[in-house]
């Protein structure tokens, strides 16, 4: 892992590349992570994917956390791995809500840049994110819903979706019940 | 010929694409899995999985119950792998609550870790020679399993989904017996892995179905995000017990077994080799099973013993607080992989100061690795198709969740 003073020598680098990339590090529980803005998080991955000294090719994991009632409230989380040196690194991406009732809100779909391209892996992964928490990613090559049925509404793993409440369709049901 | 051609409008009958579904209720798909196969003739051209049809939401549950309410939920998920499940969100919680566990725990956890290791890898071996016609292998891989099985409730009360593992180690210590019961399994283990190898190793059928299928080039296996012993065949000798310190493997003396091709037939060979390894795990590791507790002495979050209760108010209040609310984590989220029978196995684990984890996510092996089915099937055979997804091993309960 890189330490916190490495993780400040990423950032410092990011910076004269990408200014305004990054937007503040962390270093909890022996993990570090670098919370990068939404816009320019495909430019980051890439710098870390390709600079020299750098090598994070590797993406273990991509998955989204809701933080509400934090803003911004939503964050994609890379788990990125240099397989030489065994080192892990997060990149966080925070994404405001943008539905109608929250702060930034037009009603629309938080965007993300797709890094499909970068690291093939991850297509069905960000097709779980956005059948999950709802958050589009611009230019993924088929972004429909993964594990819930193409005609669900809603997005199930955001905070304020209700656990239960869902009908169970089974045909006794429906016999029985009407 | 010109004439009939034009009158066809040029398009020559044998090539005509035909759209089949295979699934999701097959025999072949080793679970609740749908393919949308265009075949041209006999060769697949083109396919996608469809997955989703066991999806249960258990990670929206996790998210309403306290931490350690949650551990049988996750066990759920891979049901041929439930230790793994266990241990990646056990100790993902101990690493947000920086929890150490004491090394007798270790060692517990790294024998039935390995042991669940060779039970799945058994269970594999048995379904996928059953797809490419060795039916016997089924019946003796299942005869192992359930010694296997026999060791898992003599210990944990459970044969399947045994929550033995628990946020600080484990739940119990091995009953009298117990020992000698692993020794003879142990000892009788490798011999039964020769004999697989007898009978699979000549067989024509199984040589030839198997031999030259499926390649995918490493290096997009590593695109792919592909782990585990699909990497390990394609000649990447990369596994997270060496490659990262958890539990007891540090201390560990074993091998990685790595194939050169990428085929099925290196993937056989390469999971039939970790089972031998991780026989010789589990003996290194009850060889050197150190004495001392079997789960962590911190009352905030381990459950007192049970025999303090009647003797001890601060014990009962603690067990009640524990019991009723849970205990709480600050605020904070840990990534925490370990190597699986299928690959990377990573648990996310988002707390939010309260009893509850605000988000638990698993990125698990065979969702991932199910990518590179499309790429392991396309211009080949229908039938190497079958073998490429046994050979995958995909537990769709994991793919799901």
């Amino acid at each position: 892992m890189p330490d916190a003073p490495g993780l400040e020598l990423i950032r410092g680098e990011i910076e004269q590349d990408h200014p305004g990339a990054v937007l503040d590090t962390s270093f909890d529980r022996n993990q570090p992570a670098l919370v990068v803005d939404s816009t320019q998080t495909l430019a980051v991955l890439r710098w870390l994917h390709d600079a020299p000294g750098q090598g994070y090719t590797f993406l273990s994991s991509l998955h989204a956390a809701d933080y509400l009632p934090a803003a911004p409230r939503f964050a994609v989380h890379y788990e990125l791995l240099n397989r030489d040196r065994v080192e892990r690194l997060r990149v966080k991406a925070m994404l405001a809500d943008r539905s109608a009732a929250g702060p930034a809100g037009d009603g629309g779909l938080p965007e993300i840049d797709s890094c499909v391209e970068l690291f093939p892996t991850a297509e069905f992964q960000e097709r779980e994110v956005f059948d999950f928490f709802g958050i589009v990613f611009r230019g993924h090559p088929n972004l429909t819903r993964i594990l819930l049925p193409d005609d669900y509404v809603g997005w199930p793993q955001r905070r304020d979706f209700p656990v239960g409440g869902e009908p169970v369709t089974f045909t006794y049901n429906e016999r029985a019940y009407g | 010929m010109a004439e009939l051609a034009q009158a066809n409008g040029s398009q020559n009958l044998d090539t005509e694409v035909m759209t089949i579904n295979i699934g999701p209720h097959h025999p072949a798909t080793h679970g609740v899995l749908r393919l949308v196969v265009d075949l041209e003739g006999e060769m697949v051209r083109d396919l996608r999985p469809i997955i989703g049809y066991v999806h249960t939401g258990i990670e929206k549950s996790c998210e309403d119950k306290s931490y350690w309410k949650v551990i049988p939920f996750v066990e759920r998920m891979d049901y041929v792998s439930y230790f793994f499940q266990m241990e990646a969100f056990c100790g993902a919680v101990e690493r947000l609550v920086d929890l150490e566990i004491p090394p007798r725990a270790k060692y517990l956890r790294t024998i039935f870790l390995e042991l669940n290791r060779i039970h799945s890898h058994l269970v594999w071996l048995g379904t996928t020679a059953l797809d490419l016609g060795a039916i016997s292998m089924l019946w003796y891989c299942f005869r192992e399993r359930d010694k296997i099985l026999d060791l898992f409730e003599m210990a944990t009360g459970q044969r399947m989904h045994t929550r033995y593992f628990q946020v600080g180690g484990v739940i119990e210590d091995i009953p009298v017996g117990f020992e000698a019961k692993l020794r003879e399994f142990i000892t009788e283990m490798p011999i039964r892995v020769g004999q697989y190898q007898d009978l699979l190793d000549r067989n024509e059928v199984f040589l030839s179905r198997t031999k030259g299928t499926g390649v995918v080039p490493r290096e997009r296996l590593l695109e792919l995000g592909v782990t585990g012993p699909l990497l390990r065949a394609a000649g990447e000798p990369w596994d997270l017990r060496k490659a990262f310190d958890y539990l007891a493997y540090p201390e560990m003396d074993f091998k990685i077994p790595v194939g050169t091709v990428g085929d099925n037939y290196d993937r056989y060979r390469v999971r039939v080799a970790e089972m031998v390894e991780s026989v010789r795990i589990v003996e290194q590791a009850l060889d050197g099973l150190p004495e001392g507790p079997h789960i962590a002495d911190d009352r905030k979050y381990v459950l007192p013993p049970r025999s303090e209760l009647s003797t001890s108010m601060e014990s009962l209040i603690h067990h009640f607080k524990l019991v009723t609310e849970g205990y709480r984590v600050a605020p904070g989220e840990v990534y925490y992989s370990i190597e699986h029978p299928r690959g990377e196995l990573g648990c996310f684990v988002l707390a939010d100061g309260s009893a509850k984890p605000a988000r638990v996510h698993f990125r698990d092996p065979s969702f991932v690795n199910l990518q590179s089915f499309r790429d392991m099937a396309v211009d080949t055979y229908i039938a190497d198709m079958i073998c490429s997804l046994g050979m995958l091993d995909p537990i769709l309960g994991g793919v799901d969740r």
